[in-house]
């Protein structure tokens, strides 16, 4: 009977308040799980890890922005502590090194950006706007420079190096196919918290805030306090991204948070789209796929490699041009469309 | 219950609200000079006053929007000239906005819920409210009270201009309003809507006063027991609605422009 008798669709059914599995997510998440049966080592680790990498330090802002208002460009300034601090407690190459255990180091980085994440809010939020952009850019180029010119603790340009990814459960996981899992599941993860957070309380209130920060003080919210938690909490998505960056690469160094590369993930998370937590993983993969193959590309039809950039910034002038809100946003007009269309011609006889 | 205990135990127990030379400077300008108007517990009153006047600063003042540039004020006995506007909130303060003020990105439903969380606890949850949720449940009652249960999963932006007035009235019930200020209510309403406004406002429940900005005089002399007239930035006249339309100086300064 139960199978039969539904429940009329009212409009109380709150049906926005209640998760629904979409089939093109579905898809999608079949697809990625069973990649690593036809994709190469190359193709699991340097395009889908890294997007999904990348993914997650982006979507970091793409809570802070999509569901802020707040541009931060101090997202990868994060993730970079968080690896530096994980580097420098854990086990390395330099001599310096505080060996601890793998679980410890990389806890305390973490909680430690997060402290950071909160210091960079309680500075950033007394601002908006481009004065945000401003000051977070310039605690992404003092970091930066911090770095590289320090010896005693970051090792100067040279950075960090003979990071070991942990063995655990007796699997080698800087190995290929472990290593995607590792990032499909944790980028899996944030993407299901963000999503999930959008719609708590927390998310509602971040919302208000983008929309109408004076009203939402005139609501009985303390704005600033939201504003820092939500900063808080992006530094713990930009943190996991971090780690995992490190545990990649085996190293850190200036180069992974300068500012072209806070930039960089500026691009990827507009390009994505910031409506949406998914739009940050498309941004990244459709970055990961240009930089790996834009430099070929060029070669191919007879262009200087170098110039690899240039159809990095093209691609980006011609997605945000063409949709403003990203690649997400143009998926959003076309299933909208195809909904209006199916309106029409199902409606057609009620006038 | 604190803020309660501490009305209760201060001096002024029967006031809601108590200006003392409030004064308000915007660089050279005196937006407001030297204001002192005491408002008691659940009386509803009109602040009228030609543009300018200084009607809106007065209220920002209130909610703490804008601090007052010296003097004091006073919210059911408790100072909170230097209080956040989120800490007047709390104790029972609300306000709407001349133009509405909402959140366009949101449902209907989500901006109520927003109001409800606002003054309760669980401001900062990452815990998903059920629908069966006390304030889920508050939400819906008040979305049904302004007549917006039609359109509670649409989005804020997409709704009619009357509607978002009532929305914006919605907002300012939420949780347990001791006082609100309304700013023009009926700016922009049809006849029709302004006589909703009309029940609205006069079926609230007696222990809730209200300070009502409004120009339309049918509106705001029904929905009142007393008129305190602007000028300049200075309280001009304060009495009855009676009093204030037969007064000749106040017929010539506002009344004749505005019937005219």
């Amino acid at each position: 009977m139960a199978l039969v008798e539904r429940p009329p669709r009212t409009a109380t059914a709150a049906p926005a308040w209640t998760p629904s599995v979409n089939p093109a997510f579905a898809l999608v998440a079949i697809i990625l799980v069973f990649l690593p049966a036809v994709a190469s080592d190359f193709v699991l680790v340097q395009i889908f890890a890294w997007s999904y990498m990348l993914g997650i330090i982006a979507l970091s802002l793409m809570f802070l922005a999509g569901y802020g208002g707040m541009v931060s460009l101090a997202q990868i300034t994060l993730a970079g502590l968080a690896g530096y601090l994980m580097a420098i407690l854990g086990v390395n190459g330099q001599p310096g090194g505080l060996g601890w255990p793998w679980g410890i180091a990389t806890l305390v980085a973490i909680l430690v950006t997060m402290v950071f994440g909160a210091i960079v809010g309680a500075l950033a939020v007394r601002t908006e706007g481009i004065y945000m952009i401003m000051i977070t850019l310039a605690i992404a180029a003092a970091f930066f420079y911090f770095t590289n010119e320090n010896y005693a603790i970051f090792n100067g340009h040279t950075g960090i190096n003979a990071i070991p990814t942990p063995h655990v459960f007796g699997v080698d996981w800087h190995a290929p196919v472990p290593f995607y899992f590792l990032t499909l599941v944790i980028a899996g993860l944030c993407w299901a918290a963000v999503s999930y957070i959008s719609r708590t309380p927390f998310g509602l209130a971040l919302q208000g805030l983008r929309d109408n920060p004076r009203r939402m003080a005139a609501l009985g919210f303390n704005v600033n306090a939201h504003r820092i938690a939500a900063y808080v909490f992006a530094a713990f998505l930009a943190a996991l991204g971090g780690v995992l960056l490190v545990w990649s690469y085996g190293e850190i160094a200036p180069g992974t948070i300068s500012v072209s590369a806070a930039i960089d993930i500026l691009v990827i998370a507009v390009v994505g789209g910031l409506g949406n937590p998914i739009g940050p993983f498309i941004g990244a993969l459709i970055y990961a796929l240009l930089k790996t193959f834009a430099l070929d590309f060029l070669v191919a039809v007879g262009l200087d490699g170098n110039r690899y950039r240039l159809l990095i910034g093209l691609g980006f002038l011609v997605i945000v041009f063409w949709s403003p809100d990203g690649v997400i946003g143009l998926w959003e007009r076309w299933r909208r469309r195809g909904e209006t269309s199916q309106r029409r011609q199902g409606g057609g006889g009620h006038g | 219950m604190d803020s309660v205990a501490q009305s209760l135990s201060s001096v002024g127990a029967g006031a809601a609200l108590e200006l003392r030379g409030v004064t308000r400077l915007f660089g050279a300008l005196a937006a407001l000079t030297d204001i002192t108007m005491t408002v008691l517990a659940g009386e509803r009153r009109a602040v009228l006053g030609s543009n300018g006047a200084g009607k809106t600063t007065l209220f920002n003042c209130i909610t703490g929007d804008f601090p007052p540039s010296s003097g004091t004020i006073r919210f059911f006995g408790e100072d909170v000239t230097n209080f956040p506007p989120y800490e007047r909130i709390r104790r029972g303060l609300r306000r709407t906005y001349q133009i509405s003020s909402l959140f366009p990105g949101l449902t209907v439903h989500d901006n109520v819920y927003l109001a409800c969380r606002g003054v309760s606890r669980g401001r900062f949850s990452f815990i998903r409210a059920h629908a069966r949720d006390a304030l889920m449940q508050a939400a819906e009652q008040l979305v049904q009270a302004v007549h917006l249960t039609a359109v509670r999963d649409r989005k804020v932006a997409e709704l009619a201009y009357g509607q978002q007035r009532q929305l914006e009235i919605a907002l300012a019930l939420a949780g347990a309003p001791r006082f609100v200020l309304f700013d023009e209510p009926a700016a922009g309403l049809s006849p029709t809507e302004r006589q909703e406004l009309v029940v609205i406002l006069t079926s609230l429940p007696q222990h809730i006063g209200y300070i009502v900005i409004e120009h339309d005089m049918d509106v705001a002399l029904r929905v009142v027991e007393s008129v305190t007239m602007m000028h300049n930035g200075r309280i001009f006249k304060q009495g009855t609605p009676q009093e204030i339309e037969s007064d000749p100086e106040v017929q010539e300064l506002y009344l004749g422009v505005g019937h005219g």
